[in-house]
């Protein structure tokens, strides 16, 4: 596996822990009302779909690249 | 003599020597650290008390972006070298050594944290009480058993806690580290200053209290011998912040002799960025599992 395959890898992984964290930190705020929690919610979720828009140019940009 | 195979891949395996090698080498680490993984996960489904909240989640948080920045730097790094464009690939990896130091920094910052936090337990429970209304007035027992009830998630258990079963946590005058009951006592110092916690849901900290050394039991900072949450905590994440360091290392080295590599043989060094780019992807991987399991769940 090459170092793309693995980077594609880890980027879905970091995505399903962003939204999971968002979704975390949104059902927290949803009990202690802290604007903290909701910050660090949306913040994640944010995080997550530039994580996918990342994934999607990262690919294009090394499609000549093999995945072994 | 030329090593073999350090660009071309090998017939009979279809990679060059160095992915095979680097791969191997990451199947003995998936074992070393599912291992500890499984102890953290067996050590606490079969403990009756597991604290949480110990750790800082906007810390850990950071410390989370920092590391996939980071993984993000590093595989930009090799396409630039993948790409010819070598002032790029300094550029990116320098930002990468960056990010891991800053990832140690703070973890350097959560680890000093702890080794000044104290808990101290007392002798008996009259005593016990004693000080908890020394340390938050009327209602000590109160304030100090709900910080306890916090910790410990015990908000839905019919079970009751003695006094002298919970600690009273907070600092030391001066913040040392590392101090036991042991070395105090043996310093010939009598009493300590203790500040304690704010009560739960505050962040006023009480007034410090004179706490006399002969009413404690027991007085332990945040270190591994605290208690098996401290023990496993430590033992994995300073085992990935050697694995962090590591990583920095090698990849500095990268950055410091590429004008040197990149003249010899730029193929082969985009394939040594590659090998140490697949071990920094796997510390950042690591860290995607570590840190729900530490600091949320």
């Amino acid at each position: 596996m090459s170092l793309k395959a693995f980077h594609i890898l880890f980027i879905t992984a970091s995505v399903a822990l962003s939204f999971w964290f968002g979704w975390y930190e949104l059902d927290r705020y949803a009990t202690t009302k802290v604007a903290a929690d909701l910050w660090f919610g949306v913040g994640s979720c944010v995080t997550g779909v530039t994580l996918i828009a990342y994934g999607i140019y990262f690919l294009k940009k090394l499609k000549n690249i093999s995945y072994l | 003599m030329e090593i073999p195979y350090t660009v071309k891949p090998r017939p009979d395996t279809g990679l060059y020597n160095a992915k095979l090698g680097i791969w191997l080498f990451l199947a003995s680490e998936v074992m070393l650290f599912g291992g500890l993984f499984s102890a953290y996960i067996l050590l606490r489904v079969s403990s009756d008390l597991w604290p949480h909240g110990m750790v800082s989640i906007p810390v850990g948080t950071f410390n989370t972006f920092v590391l996939i920045a980071s993984s993000v730097t590093v595989v930009m790094s090799w396409a630039s070298l993948k790409l010819g464009k070598l002032s790029a690939f300094k550029g990116y990896m320098a930002a990468t050594i960056v990010c891991a130091l800053g990832f140690l920094g703070v973890k350097s910052f959560e680890y000093y944290a702890k080794f000044t936090h104290y808990d101290v337990w007392f002798k008996d429970e009259a005593t016990a009480k004693k000080y908890f209304t020394a340390a938050y007035g009327e209602k000590g027992e109160e304030a100090t058993r709900k910080l306890f009830v916090e910790r410990f998630h015990l908000h839905n258990t019919k079970a009751t806690y003695d006094a002298n079963q919970i600690q009273l946590t907070g600092h030391l005058f001066g913040n040392p580290m590392f101090a036991t009951l042991k070395k105090l006592t043996s310093a010939k110092q009598e009493t300590i200053q203790f500040t304690p916690d704010a009560p739960f849901g505050t962040h006023d900290h009480p007034k410090a209290i004179e706490v006399k050394l002969s009413d404690v039991q027991r007085l332990s900072a945040y270190v591994p011998a605290h208690s098996t949450y401290f023990a496993i905590y430590f033992t994995i994440t300073a085992l990935h912040g050697l694995h962090v360091l590591g990583g920095a290392i090698v990849l500095a080295y990268f950055l410091f002799t590429a004008d040197h590599w990149w003249k010899k043989s730029p193929e082969q060094m985009a394939n040594r960025v590659e090998v140490g780019g697949l071990f920094w992807h796997f510390v950042d991987l690591v860290w995607i599992f570590l840190f729900p399991i530490i600091y949320l769940l």
